[in-house]
């Protein structure tokens, strides 16, 4: 569950865990986060926390919300950004995403029903919406999830709320940059930089090989053609080949050095 | 009715580097220009019972009616499509027997799929599909996006909650809103469209789509679309590169010429008095 740690000159006053479906920051009493100062308005934003993602909103307050440096009217909050009112600061975090990654079991695809999805959509968008009829079948889809996980993932059929699931982690890339330079043919000592995840290499309806840039380094892999590509004077297969700097490649009559950039 | 030689299928499918199980399941049949997609979900093994079902009643199914009917034909009974016709019966019956399978058997209970199907005839496919497993194609250079998920994300962006940009970077990815198996009765997302020689077809599993961005899916179809098994498998290895969070499946279908429906000299005089 997704919370906020309000604070002021990194002094940490209070957490707040998101557990309702809107929660409101404001001066007056009646807001969930109430923060007695006078740069705050009255009701100064609302947080709408949709399963496991949540929305901050401004609701026209005078002095405006910052998040992260930067005046936002409307804004999907991320692990770690930094709501600024005022003096205050109000930091976002989703414990899900580091906590559970190791559960891939959680993140499973499960069906919503009907009912709960209009709730979770139809509630989120204005700021006017009403928040009272809503909350309640969201809190219970809540509990429905919660009750599931102890059973396994099996929660299609009923309404669910999804388990964390941490987004998807860029693949660490190649450091190196890598490049071709011819050594034989029409463009010889012409150079070849390979920034692409693919680039293809030959001539089509010939021959054809790509070089396919991964996080274990450089493969060439042969496409099409009757005859393969030649690395350091052997002949490949059909399986993809790591290179290595400074390999020799002969594709289509072609000579070409493979080597990598620092 | 073959559509021997018009078509070109490949297809791969990898439990991802997380999952211990593959709960999704591919078939394909060129000649019939028939190809299926399914992400089965459940517990323990159950997704994988549900998402078999689904492609193995839908595709055998098919193969046998599709021998005595032409999809192109309009039905003298409901006055829909044949294609139409008869996917709708054959979803709805997939849909019976995943549903009663875990209405009866405990260990099945609550198990459900997403479905992906595409028929090719009169140069012509009809695109039927349920959840989040997506068809996109590649003409031209550009790849678009054919099915629409049916999912909470896509809900949130057509209510304007949030944008495309942003639904990447959510926590709620995994939330299908229609399944196959779930209810007793299911009702799936049927149209129709024109191919053309050297367009290329996608059918994938959100194992893909969430793990490899469009431009990448884009420039893999694009570059390695003279070699489709290899594509297919690049496909999968870039997503299991990028993490491989869930199990990965690609159907890959080039249209490599014109298909158009035999109509003999009787059909179109039929066809002109009705």
């Amino acid at each position: 569950m997704a919370k906020l740690i309000l604070s002021m000159d990194n002094l940490v006053l209070k957490e707040i865990a998101l557990t309702k479906e809107r929660t409101t920051i404001g001066r007056k009493p009646h807001n969930d986060i109430q923060i007695d100062n006078l740069a705050v308005s009255g009701e100064h934003a609302v947080i709408v926390t949709i399963l496991q993602d949540s929305f901050l909103e401004d609701l026209g307050s005078t002095n405006g919300t910052v998040v992260n440096g930067q005046p936002i009217k409307k804004h999907f909050l991320q692990n770690s950004d930094i709501i600024e009112l005022g003096k205050y600061k109000l930091k976002y975090v989703n414990e899900t995403v580091a906590g559970q990654a190791k559960a891939a079991d959680f993140e499973k695809t499960m069906v919503l029903r009907p009912s709960s999805v209009r709730a979770a959509t139809s509630s989120a968008a204005p700021a006017a919406a009403a928040a009272a009829p809503v909350a309640a079948p969201v809190a219970a889809a809540a509990a429905a999830a919660a009750g599931a996980k102890n059973f396994g993932d099996t929660v299609a059929g009923q309404s669910a709320t999804a388990p964390p699931v941490a987004p998807p982690k860029p693949a660490p890339t190649p450091q190196k940059n890598a490049a071709l330079q011819l050594l034989s043919g029409a463009n010889a000592g012409k150079e070849l930089d390979i920034t692409k995840p693919l680039t293809t290499l030959g001539k089509p309806g010939v021959q054809v090989a790509v070089i396919t840039r991964r996080p274990q380094g450089f493969f060439i892999t042969h496409v099409e053609g009757a005859s393969f590509p030649v690395v350091n004077g052997k002949t490949l297969d059909a399986q993809a080949h790591s290179l290595n700097d400074h390999d020799v490649i002969e594709l289509a009559g072609v000579k070409m050095e493979f080597f990598l950039k620092t | 009715m073959t559509l021997s030689g018009a078509l070109e299928v490949a297809s791969c499918t990898d439990p991802g580097m997380v999952r211990s199980h593959n709960e999704d399941s591919i078939a394909s049949d060129g000649d019939q220009g028939l190809v299926v997609l399914a992400d089965g979900m459940g517990g323990y093994n159950a997704g994988e019972v549900a998402s078999g079902m689904a492609t193995t009643v839908i595709i055998t199914e098919l193969q046998q009616l599709l021998v005595k009917r032409l999809p192109y034909e309009i039905d003298a009974h409901s006055g829909q499509l044949v294609a139409h016709q008869l996917l709708h019966e054959q979803i709805a019956k997939a849909n019976t027997s995943i549903y009663q399978a875990a209405q009866s058997q405990p260990q099945y209970a609550g198990m459900g799929t997403t479905l992906v199907v595409a028929l090719f005839y009169d140069n012509k496919m009809t695109v039927a599909h349920i959840g989040d497993s997506r068809l996109y194609r590649l003409r031209g250079g550009e790849l678009r996006q054919v099915t629409k998920d049916h999912s909470l994300l896509q809900e949130q962006i057509d209510s304007g909650v949030i944008t495309p940009q942003q639904a990447r970077q959510s926590q709620n990815k995994n939330l299908v809103t229609r399944a196959l198996g779930i209810d007793p009765i299911v009702e799936a997302e049927i149209h129709d469209y024109d191919t053309k020689p050297e367009d290329i077809y996608l059918l994938c599993s959100d194992g893909l789509c969430d793990m490899v961005s469009d431009d990448d899916i884009g420039l893999a179809l694009q570059t390695l679309s003279s070699n489709l098994k290899l594509c297919a498998q690049h496909l999968v290895q870039t997503a299991n590169d990028n993490g491989g969070r869930d199990n990965i499946s690609v159907i890959l279908v080039r249209v490599l010429r014109d298909y158009p429906a035999p109509r003999s000299i009787v059909g179109k005089m039929m066809s002109w008095f009705k």
